[in-house]
């Protein structure tokens, strides 16, 4: 006998002070974990073109190595004490997010593929009776990228692209990476049905 | 032969609401247009953040003791259990609750509602599940309060649940309701969910062995995510 799944609602307007904690938007625990230091940043914006103030963006990645900090990820590969892969932040009042975080490594896809480097996103909001969920690839991986079985899955070049955050300055060994997030209508971003 | 991992079960028709509900204004520039690409479960899935037990101190759990004095309202003690599809418990979990106080104000800035705050209420907490999946909060009862959807619309009263599960893809957000409440039958975030079981499931049940004594009314809400499918599909 199967249960009734729990229904998803909405996150409303409200949320920031039950779930905003600041400190989780940099993954890296302030520096100590291993790997390149990048920086995903963006807007979310609506089918208006407006940015949107009240959402709330979740990460989840693998460490530099490729290995996922959980214990269904087997693979012979080191846990990094000095990070977890989940990070969490609230867009501010012109709609833009920032993620500290590692470049991650490559992780093993379904049938003996590799994915190209992604980080997983969820993206929580008013007027999101349920979230939505995304990947954020980086552009200037473009091999990794052409070969990237999830990748493949999106048949439209166009819609393909929006998944690729492009890369920007370089400062201080940290470099930029933009991805910004359109809810609706031109340039809408691709969302998976997970 | 490969290693793919289990992935877990997809959703049944009606069982969640969809993105574009009109009577919910918000949703009408927010939901996307384009289908969404069926994302096959990977690594990358069926992982996701764990949360240790330094994470929900009991002062987390208790929201009538975390100043100084009482909050006014009704005490309430709301407890459940976070399950899996197959009423399996899903144990060291977390989860976060949040909510308006008795007057139905939340003390978030945005919120103009002009319903007083509560000095002593702040209207969030934080538990992880025990090895049963088992959870429990001691609250005041939230308050109706108006939002402009419409013309003189007023929310269910709720708490707001966040929930993560073993993996990426279990995670949930949603709302506990009271049973009862006139107002659930003009709600449309609540009717955004077009099967009935479904929408039910959202409702706590009052449970009198739950209650204590000349001190606070028990309501207890199961938590039930995505289950794990028997067998791995071949691809």
């Amino acid at each position: 006998m199967k249960l009734i799944p729990t229904a998803s609602q909405t996150v409303g307007p409200f949320f920031h002070f039950g779930l905003e904690r600041p400190a989780w938007a940099d993954l890296t625990g302030g520096g100590k974990a291993i790997g390149d230091r990048i920086r995903i940043e963006g807007q979310v914006r609506d089918g208006d073109g407006a940015p949107v103030q009240d959402a709330l963006l979740e990460i989840w990645q693998a460490n530099a190595a490729g290995k996922y900090d959980h214990p269904e990820d087997e693979q012979e590969k080191p846990v990094d004490p000095g990070f977890r892969g989940f990070g969490r932040c609230a867009t501010d009042a012109q709609g833009r997010y920032a993620f500290t975080t590692v470049r991650p490594g490559r992780v093993p896809g379904r049938g003996n593929t590799l994915q190209a480097p992604h980080v997983n996103m969820t993206i929580f909001a008013r007027g999101l009776l349920k979230h939505l969920v995304t990947r954020v690839y980086f552009a200037d991986r473009s091999a990794a990228n052409e070969s990237d079985p999830v990748l493949a899955t999106i048949d439209d070049p166009v819609a393909r692209r929006t998944l690729l955050a492009s890369a920007g300055a370089t400062e201080g060994g940290v470099t930029t990476y933009r991805f910004d997030i359109i809810l609706q209508g031109d340039g809408e971003t691709v969302f998976f049905e997970a | 032969m490969t290693n793919d991992p289990r992935p877990y079960a997809r959703e049944y028709k009606g069982g969640q609401p969809p993105y574009l509900h009109s009577d919910y204004g918000s949703t009408v520039k927010r939901a996307p247009k384009r289908g969404q690409i069926r994302l096959e479960h990977t690594l990358s899935e069926v992982t996701g953040p764990t949360f240790t037990s330094g994470w929900a101190g009991p002062e987390m759990a208790d929201l009538t003791r975390q100043h100084s004095g009482e909050p006014i309202g009704e005490r309430i003690i709301v407890a459940g259990r976070v399950l899996d599809e197959d009423g399996r418990p899903v144990a060291g979990t977390l989860l976060e609750m949040w909510q308006a106080n008795s007057a139905g104000r939340y003390i978030h800035p945005r919120d103009q509602h002009p319903a007083p705050l509560d000095p002593n209420f702040t209207g969030a907490g934080q538990v992880l599940t025990n090895e049963r999946g088992e959870w429990r909060f001691l609250t005041i009862k939230p308050g109706a309060y108006p939002w402009r959807n419409t013309h003189n619309a007023w929310r269910a009263q709720h708490l707001h649940f966040s929930v993560f599960g073993p993996g990426f893809v279990t995670r949930i957000v949603t709302q506990m309701y009271f049973p009862g409440d006139p107002l659930l039958a003009f709600d449309p975030i609540y009717h955004s969910i077009a099967d009935g079981a479904a929408r039910e499931r959202l409702i706590s049940a009052y449970d009198p062995g739950l209650s204590e004594a000349e001190f606070a009314l028990g309501y207890r809400f199961d938590i039930v995510l995505r289950g794990r499918l028997a067998t791995p599909t071949e691809s």
